[in-house]
């Protein structure tokens, strides 16, 4: 991946400008009644203001003062607005990267086959001729008297309408071809500037709408309804509109309606038992007290960090089809990973040269080197730098092959190589080189058959090499396990997630790879079939499984696991399968994914406990403010040492809606996650969120306290 | 306090962990082990009982059969006792010749004791015949302990039966646990404590009064009856409602400090026995020690205040020349001192009995604090019998929610994912307490129907009104005194709090575990939060103290918290 889609600042003004006037617009009591805790404040503010205009018309003399009740006022409809501000700016940030991804919808002018009616036509009304791969020809498919093309905006284009698409034009939308091959430039979508090949009839035959043919022309069914597409389905998931509770979001959310349901009550009832000791409580008082008490900070700040959960998401290129999906990642117990491409190159590659009883390996060395010089292949390759870098003296003969004759590889011989000033040096399967070599008159040693056999023991693939009639030795090629994937899956399983590898290889390659890989199982051999019975035995033991997939074959498995990543340029059927997307086709992505799973989570734990964790020292600024006036004797309750009762209760208030901005960054961030056993997680976030979280408004209310005395406003 | 103090403390301690597995494990025996486990003689008697009532013992009920025959069982209860005391006149029994029963108080104490909370709006030794003791209140004892523990096996099995999805969504058999929990462990065990206590002084017989003649020469009138068979089960039950007014303060009930560490013993025992059981049935031992160590931690935090608090004296006497070096001595019995009598107050409301041996009402401020708390944190340090392991279960379906967000995985409990429905559930249970006690205090506050049963004014009448209603809705069931309870409005609005304090926290804990029981059961991983070690237990503690101190601080700052600090400028009421 050279670059991802745009990533937005934190703070970007453009985005704080528009979320100002929209925390405004979602006062709206109808918006703000979709999150209970908020409710009640906006309806406290409400009371407070009632009150504020009774006073200036009758101020009675057993009331509040007036500066007090409107400045309480004034900062419970601020305890609104923040929250407002905090979800508006993390809908404007995912906004914001949705419109990166939205440039590429460009209304661009699609040409439609239609029969000549101008009907759209299906793809099975097309004649053998036009399903036959066609090369070139602009206007009517040649020999198609049936169908004609039309010119439509892309924006018009339905479901199941086919479209032709040639050199140097845009994908009208997502589709599937159905005919012809192409290379496409993706850079729109993943930032990956080489050009990938798209073909019909295979797992390659996604097109993404916004992309660009660079070669060729394809015929494309599309696949979605306007407005129905991946994109649109995830612009409106991180715009906020579409946005449905996760089950976690839920449970929590009841949560926060029980404590407030709590808190009303030992608010309210306190106006009658204050009552009893004659103590006449003013109703902004306990109102700022409910407001302060109910855990606002975390009700506020709850659906910004839904929100940037799925934006982070999308900062990563990956399109998820609900929220659920991403908790359910979180969840994840056990990942099924593909091997090729996640956890090793894909290409195998010579690491070792082993020569035979009597050959130096520098003579190996130069004949390997010799054999590969013109061999473009990644494995060839690999031996030119292996020979090169390892034994140096090898260099010497390189000059030297340009005068050779190369002998390209066959599927008969099975091997490749170059003549050179009468040397024949060839390198090939360790069989094929064996037969050469008799063929020459030559005898293969014993070592050959052993250290071949030690070479495939291990998952590696020995090529043997050959100078005329004698074997000189055996190079190594073994699949190369990706850089850094070992601490990787170490990271998993300390969180407790099994890794799983999936390949097709043989199961003595496949453990000797997992073996070095680090994963916790394999399957070897597997099949379609092999992987969905495996993704169902993990879930009949309870297990949630997150695999990636591509292909259709792959289809079913996505749809069983519980997350299912498609690759952008897997088939529609997968990419429907699944319940996400990445578009840079990278399946390592899914450890990322599971971590954005977990981060979106633990924000949430961490935010709901140091937000119960704040009351404590609000109890401690305002009941004895409370009750000072007829209980002197509770002056030492009041720890803090406020300047007066009003500064106490306005200082908690004022605290109380702050620390809803102030925790902004955290909640669209999220809390990093670390790689740590739950109990350890659990001690630090207990810790931070929980003593932090009693420890920090005594400070926070201190401050406030001072800061209003030392501007005389109380 | 003293070096002494804090022994008597500590050996009773010591007693309970001694005998937690050993009932624990016997417990496990009679309710799971499927066996009887005493002899054949019993288990004759128990399959005779099932014919007779045409139960099939081997037939589960699901949580809402559960909790239905339980309802049904409790009703039956409280039309029976209602009728007993309210006929008692008419019945035999009764060489008093007491009158049948005022409506009001027929409700409460009807209510009362079927809830396991035994509140006495009444004088035992005045009101009620010995039959109306024996049969509708003593009945009771064993009922609704024996029901208390059926909720608590419903729940425990809710939690940890593996069958997941599809599998049944069984909680056990309500008559049959019933049954066995009566026959197998409280009657036997009462049996061997009467006849210990019997052997200490208390009395039992079936005599009219007596009537004597004191040293002073006065005349005094003795009340008797057969007091020692229902003291074992008043504590092995947590019921604590004592024959006499007097309750365990009285010699006939309580003579020696041997026979309070006994009732303190019994009160303890079953609940304390019941984490051990659960461990079994959770097939990990360490579950159910981390429910015992939360409840020690908060027992002991309460023993350490309360004692700290009585020993420390009262403070209005400073400067007056009152001896005070034994401490608040006020309303405690010179045999139990301050340690003893302290260790009681809290064990009493830490397990919901309600037995008291020294009036709560005469603690210092912070003293009286401890008991009021005890029972706000919702009966679960320990608990009364049952009711303290299903209300610890609920508490912990909240603390491995927010813990496990923490952690960043849906929260799972043994396996099982707690997801929102039994939040839900458990967001009601937690109402419960707010709704009633706060409710119904306010009520009584502002009310001339309320205040005018206040023997002391000021914010120490407030702690009154709190205490009863906090003991009602606990199922406690002990006094603040100094409050006429037998009016018509304390009577049905303390009867009320005491079926909601029962019923309506019942039925959301089996509903809990009638969802819980349904579930897939994940195996755990290094990512899942380990719910049997010693941060599970500070967690737990943590959210049951925030839970009850969020919710009761408003007012109890107006009550013992004002009236301690007015206290020490002097004032008192």
């Amino acid at each position: 991946m050279s670059s991802k889609a745009q990533s937005v600042g934190l703070f970007d003004r453009a985005i704080l400008r528009q979320a100002v006037g929209e925390s405004f617009r979602k006062l709206s009591p109808r918006m703000v009644a979709k999150n209970p805790v908020m409710f009640v404040v906006e309806v406290g503010s409400a009371l407070t203001t009632l009150l504020v205009i009774r006073d200036l018309i009758v101020h009675g003399a057993d009331q509040p003062p007036l500066w007090f009740t409107g400045a309480v006022s004034i900062w419970l409809w601020f305890t609104v607005l923040f929250a407002n501000f905090a979800e508006a700016i993390a809908e404007g940030r995912g906004r914001a990267q949705a419109d990166t991804l939205r440039k590429m919808r460009k209304e661009t002018m699609a040409r439609r086959l239609v029969n000549k009616k101008g009907e759209a036509i299906a793809w099975t009304e097309l004649g053998s001729a036009e399903r036959s791969p066609s090369r070139g020809g602009a206007g009517t498919l040649p020999g198609s008297p049936n169908t004609i093309e039309e010119a439509v905006a892309s924006s018009s284009l339905r479901k199941g309408d086919l479209v032709v698409v040639e050199a140097n034009q845009l994908v009208p939308g997502d589709g599937e071809i159905v005919e012809g091959i192409a290379s496409v430039d993706e850079s729109a979508i993943t930032g990956e500037s080489a050009p990938v090949i798209r073909e019909s009839g295979g797992d390659r035959s996604a097109v993404t709408g916004g992309t660009k043919v660079l070669s060729d022309r394809i015929v494309v069914r599309i696949v979605s309804d306007p407005g129905e597409s991946f994109l649109d389905r995830m612009i409106s998931l991180v715009e906020g509109a579409a946005r449905q509770k996760t089950p976690n979001e839920i449970a929590l959310h009841i949560l926060l309606v029980g404590l407030t349901i709590v808190f009303l009550l030992a608010c309210v009832t306190l106006v009658p038992l204050a009552k009893y000791s004659s103590l006449a409580l003013s109703a902004t008082a306990i109102v700022a007290l409910l407001v302060c008490l109910i855990p606002t900070t975390i009700g506020g700040l709850l659906s910004a960090i839904g929100i940037a959960g799925m934006d982070r998401l999308l900062k990563k290129n990956v399109i998820a089809t609900s929220g659920r999906a991403v908790e359910a990642a979180g969840d994840v117990d056990t990942l099924l990973l593909d091997k090729t491409g996640t956890i090793t190159h894909g290409n195998r590659m010579a690491t070792e040269l082993l020569p035979m009883p009597g050959v130096r390996v520098e003579d190996l060395a130069e004949a390997a080197l010799l054999a590969s010089l013109a061999d473009e292949t990644p494995e060839g390759r690999s031996i030119v730098t292996l020979a090169q870098d390892k034994y140096a003296s090898a260099a010497v003969a390189a000059s030297a092959a340009e005068k050779g004759t190369f002998v390209p590889f066959t599927a008969q011989t099975r091997m490749s190589g170059l003549d050179l000033a009468g040397r024949q040096i060839r390198k090939g399967a360790v069989d094929s080189i064996g037969k050469y070599v008799t063929a020459a008159g030559g005898k293969a040693p014993a070592e050959l058959a052993e250290i071949s056999a030690r070479i495939g023991d291990g998952g590696g693939t020995p090529l043997a090499v050959a100078d005329g009639d004698a074997i000189l030795g055996v190079i190594h090629l073994k699949d190369v396990v990706k850089a850094g994937i070992r601490e990787r899956f170490l990271r998993f399983r300390a969180m407790g997630i099994r890794t799983v590898m999936i390949t097709g290889d043989n199961p003595r390659t496949a453990a000797a790879i997992a073996r070095e890989a680090g994963v916790d199982d394999f399957l070897a051999e597997a099949t379609p079939e092999a992987k969905m019975r495996l993704i169902k035995e993990e879930q009949a033991k309870g297990k949630l499984v997150a695999m990636t997939g591509d292909g259709t074959n792959d289809a079913p498995a996505l749809a069983q696991a519980d997350v299912g990543v498609a690759m952008n340029s897997g088939t529609q059927a997968a990419k429907e399968a699944g319940n996400m997307v990445d578009l840079d086709s990278n399946p390592t992505k899914l450890l990322e994914i599971v971590e954005v799973g977990k981060q979106l989570l633990m924000t949430r734990g961490t935010l709901t406990t140091f937000s119960i964790a704040n009351d404590v020292a609000k109890y401690f600024a305002i009941l004895p403010a409370l009750f000072m006036v007829v209980f002197p004797e509770i002056a030492p309750l009041n720890v803090m040492h406020l300047a007066s009762p009003y500064s106490a209760i306005l200082s908690a208030v004022v605290f109380n809606a702050l620390i809803i901005i102030l925790l902004i960054p955290l909640a669209l961030r999220g809390v990093r996650y670390r790689p740590l056993g739950a109990a350890t997680i659990l001690r630090r976030s207990l810790l931070i969120y929980g003593v932090g979280g009693v420890i920090a408004p005594f400070a926070g209310i201190k401050l406030i306290d001072l800061a209003l005395e030392a501007l005389h406003l109380v | 306090m003293t070096f002494v103090g804090w022994v008597q403390v500590l050996v009773f301690f010591a007693l309970i962990l001694a005998v937690t597995k050993p009932i624990g494990l016997y417990m496990y025996r009679v309710f799971e082990g499927g066996e009887a486990p005493l002899g054949r003689g019993l288990g004759r008697i128990e399959n005779a009982l099932y014919r007779l009532c045409g139960v099939d013992p081997r037939k589960e009920q699901d949580w809402k059969g559960y909790a239905f025959a339980l309802l049904a069982f409790s009703t039956f209860g409280v039309i029976v006792t209602y009728a007993i005391e309210r006929l008692q006149g008419h019945l035999p029994l009764n060489p008093q010749h007491f009158a049948g029963v005022g409506q009001e108080l027929a409700f409460n104490t009807a209510a009362s004791f079927s809830t396991n909370t035994n509140w006495q709006a009444y004088s035992g030794e005045s009101t009620m015949s010995y039959l109306t003791q024996m049969t509708g209140l003593a009945w009771h004892n064993f009922t609704s302990a024996g029901a208390g523990i059926c909720v608590a096996l419903a729940v425990a099995r809710g939690f940890t039966r593996r069958g997941g999805p599809g599998n049944g969504k069984q909680l056990g058999n309500f008559w049959v646990d019933l049954n066995r929990g009566i026959l197998y462990v409280l009657l036997p065990l009462s049996f061997i404590f009467a006849l210990v206590l019997v052997s200490q002084g208390v009395i039992q017989n079936l005599k009219p009064y007596l009537d004597v003649t004191t040293l002073e020469g006065g005349k005094q009138t003795l009340a008797l009856g057969p007091v020692a068979s229902q003291e074992a089960i008043k504590q092995l039950g947590t019921n604590g409602g004592g024959f006499f007014n007097a309750n365990a303060a009285h010699p006939f009930e309580n003579p020696t400090p041997f026979t309070n560490l006994i009732s303190l013993f019994l009160i303890f025992m079953i609940p304390a026995g019941l984490t051990y059981t659960y461990g079994r049935m959770a097939k990990d031992a360490r579950q159910g020690w981390a429910l015992l160590a939360a409840m020690s931690v908060l027992f002991f935090a309460g023993v350490a205040a309360c004692y700290h608090a009585e020993t420390a004296g009262n403070s209005a006497f400073a400067g007056l020349p009152i001896h005070q070096a034994l401490g608040n001595m006020e309303g405690k019995e010179a045999r139990f001192g301050v340690a003893a009598s302290t260790l009681y107050a809290t064990v009493t409301t830490d397990a919901s009995c309600g037995a008291v041996n020294a009036m709560h009402d005469s603690f210092t401020p912070l003293g009286g604090l401890v008991p009021l708390v005890n029972i706000q944190l919702g009966e679960v340090i320990f608990g009364g019998v049952g009711a303290g392991l299903y209300g610890i279960l609920v508490f912990v379906v909240l603390a491995v929610f927010i813990a496990g967000l923490m952690v960043g995985r849906t929260p799972e409990y043994l396996g099982k994912k707690i997801e929102a429905r039994e939040i839900q559930l458990g967001m009601f249970y937690v109402l419960v307490f707010p709704i009633i006690i706060l409710g119904f205090s306010a009520w009584a506050a502002v009310s001339p129907l309320g205040t005018s049963s206040l023997n002391n004014n000021g914010t120490h009448g407030l702690s009154e009104i709190l205490y009863a209603y906090s003991s009602g809705a606990g199922n406690n069931g002990s006094a603040f005194a100094g409050l006429n309870a037998n009016t018509p409005f304390w009577n049905i609005t303390l009867g009320l709090t005491m079926l909601a304090g029962r019923f309506l926290m019942i039925i959301p804990a089996l509903g809990i575990a009638g969802l819980m029981v349904d579930k897939k059961v994940v195996p755990p991983s290094l990512g899942t939060f380990p719910t049997n070690g010693p941060l599970f237990t500070v967690l737990l503690v943590m959210v049951v103290v925030i839970v009850g101190a969020l919710t009761f601080f408003p007012a109890l700052s107006l009550g013992p918290i004002v009236e301690h600090f007015q206290s020490l400028h002097g004032k008192v009421f």
